[in-house]
């Protein structure tokens, strides 16, 4: 059933996310915040309408998974763990410092709520294989999530994982790609194209869905809806950036980190 | 002096071994679960098959996905044992054996099949003597290295217990028991073989019954070599070391490249804490092609080749 009466508490937290994130990178002079911006929606949709999930117990046999693939996109991730209650706000400050369990890519040794180390692109969607391949042979109720960027899918492991979810017919599994159509350096398309990417997916075995990423109700429909009997692919276009007009559709912000006057200009945007 | 009788008849593959150990461990434990690479047969999973369709997952020839898998079914509960040749295991996977298993410290057990050279003819690509080098830095794996059947029943037998990251490095090859008093398997501790004071033989894995070979020689003339079977390659029994670089001269030997593997560690070791001779016996980088034998043989994994290296530690010591 859709519960758009959710709607109201995801913008409310996607908001109080970007400017946690954008606080964090500014505070640190590191981070990724290109990236951070185009799945803020996606985690906050998760986080407040779709995943099963308890911050006090994170080690529940039954909760559901969310792998952040993009683990570079650590100033998204900690500010949904943050919002989600997972950890307390005064941690957010100590984002990269020596040290600190906020480490520029998640571990989840350090943070409740990881649910594998992930950095090194490509390592999330096998590892969420392997987490759905538990549940369908356990028959547990959990449902898996795997975040993964659009350039991350040039990586062969993404393929290899893919192999084995359509094989298997995980259709406890879904897999969202933050399609932002941007890399580090370049476009996707101009670098190693992705496209039809909705096609590769479909040859694979997946059921495809391809939402606007920003649209938080389309969002939770598409992600929150039951599983048929496929993996799931849900293609989220994205702007690398969003809600930061300086930002917007920019690659150089893929790892780029505001000055004072971008920080206090970006604040005032994101209201 | 040598006490112990020498290495007994009946050579074994301790692949039959691990797949047993492994099924009845899986008959009790129902978290206990095969990951493969299409490699069923030549882990010797065929049995665990029949026995536990449910329970065997076999992701195809896709190195990446299977590390990444295993790590996954230890996030859901289960204990993988992911188990495929080493060469690709640790070769073509390394990145996620590193991230997703060692860094992330997940219940897995890596069981690396056919390893060193068991793969003689086929050439440098499918010999696996580089493993230890590559996963020695990693600190929070245990790298553990049977040297016989019994060594492998109770390295999987713990495996299974213990909670965190496990790489058990097996053999096609096959090896004799060896007979050794009162065994008690202590993961993280050398064994000692062959009591001796002269000098010090570490050696692991398929090369241990040859260095109690090489001992038996030297004792013949009065050279009184302590042999340990060094299967643990990381964490490093460093009380073990301590106590073998006091006797003034080292050989290790291994199925392995000499290079950053047990001979690496050692003198890294050595060169730290007591300086002494160390002579390292196994392979100086990628092999031509030869049978298992036939390698053996030309680089010196022989009890007479490791009784020359021996000598030639004792010429060293001061």
């Amino acid at each position: 059933m859709l519960t758009n009466d959710k709607l109201p508490l995801i913008r409310d937290k996607a908001l109080w996310m970007r400017r946690t994130a954008f606080t964090m990178v500014h505070r640190a002079q590191l981070g990724h915040p290109g990236g951070d911006f185009s799945a803020m929606d996606i985690l906050a949709t998760l986080y407040f309408g779709v995943l099963n999930y308890d911050p006090k117990r994170p080690d529940w046999a039954d909760r559901d998974r969310f792998v952040m693939s993009k683990g570079h996109a650590t100033g998204a991730l900690y500010s949904a763990l943050c919002a989600a209650g997972y950890f307390p706000e005064d941690w957010l400050p100590t984002y990269m410092q020596p040290k600190s369990l906020l480490n520029g890519h998640p571990n989840r040794n350090y943070l409740p709520g990881i649910e594998t180390n992930t950095g090194p692109l490509g390592h999330g969607f096998p590892v969420a294989t392997g987490i759905a391949i538990a549940g369908q042979i356990t028959g547990a109720p959990y449902r898996t999530y795997v975040l993964t960027g659009d350039g991350e899918q040039q990586e062969g492991s993404n393929w290899e994982a893919a192999m084995v979810c359509g094989h298997r017919k995980l259709a406890n599994l879904t897999l969202i790609i933050d399609r932002n159509r941007l890399q580090q350096g370049a476009g996707t398309e101009e670098t190693s194209g992705l496209d039809p990417l909705d096609d590769k997916y479909r040859a694979f075995g997946f059921e495809v869905h391809e939402v606007n990423g920003h649209d938080h109700a389309a969002l939770l429909a598409t992600l929150s809806a039951p599983p048929g009997d496929k993996p799931r692919c849900v293609i989220a276009n994205t702007t690398k950036g969003k809600g930061v007009s300086f930002m917007e559709n920019v690659a150089s912000w893929h790892h780029g980190v505001p000055n004072d006057a971008q920080f206090e200009q970006a604040m005032k945007e994101l209201v | 002096m040598a006490h112990a009788a020498p290495s007994a008849a009946g050579f074994q593959d301790c692949r039959n071994i691990w797949v047993s150990t492994l099924e009845q461990l899986a008959e009790s434990d129902l978290r206990i679960v095969a990951v493969v690479n299409d490699s069923i047969g030549s882990s010797k999973l065929n049995s665990f098959q029949k026995k536990f369709p449910d329970r065997i997952i076999n992701v195809g020839i896709a190195e990446q996905v299977l590390v990444g898998v295993g790590a996954g079914l230890a996030n859901g509960g289960r204990i993988p044992f992911v188990s495929a040749a080493s060469c690709f295991l640790t070769g073509r996977a390394l990145e996620q054996v590193k991230a997703d298993i060692a860094y992330a410290g997940f219940n897995v057990k890596l069981v690396g099949q056919s390893s060193g050279i068991a793969y003689g003819e086929l050439g440098a690509t499918h010999h696996s003597i580089e493993d230890f080098a590559w996963l020695r830095p990693l600190t929070n794996l245990t790298v553990i290295v049977p040297a016989d059947a019994w060594e492998t029943a109770e390295a999987v037998k713990w495996a299974a217990g213990h909670d965190g990251p496990v790489y058990l490095r097996l053999s096609r090859m096959p090896v004799p028991d060896l007979i050794i008093p009162n065994r008690q398997f202590r993961p993280g501790h050398a064994e000692t073989v062959r009591q001796g004071d002269d000098l010090t033989i570490i050696a692991c894995g398929t090369t241990v019954h040859l260095a109690a070979a090489a001992a038996d020689a030297l004792a013949a003339d009065g050279i009184a070599a302590r042999v340990l079977n060094f299967s643990t390659i990381n964490p490093l029994d460093e009380t073990a070391l301590h106590e073998a670089a006091a006797t003034g001269a080292i050989v290790t030997v291994e199925e392995a490249s000499i290079r950053g593997g047990l001979g690496g560690a050692v003198a890294e070791f050595t060169a730290a804490h007591k300086p002494v001779p160390v002579e390292r016996v196994g392979f100086p980088g990628f092999l031509p092609t030869g049978s298992v034998e036939w390698l053996f043989r030309e680089y010196g994994l022989t009890p007479e080749g490791i009784e020359a290296a021996a000598r030639r530690a004792l010429a060293r010591k001061a």
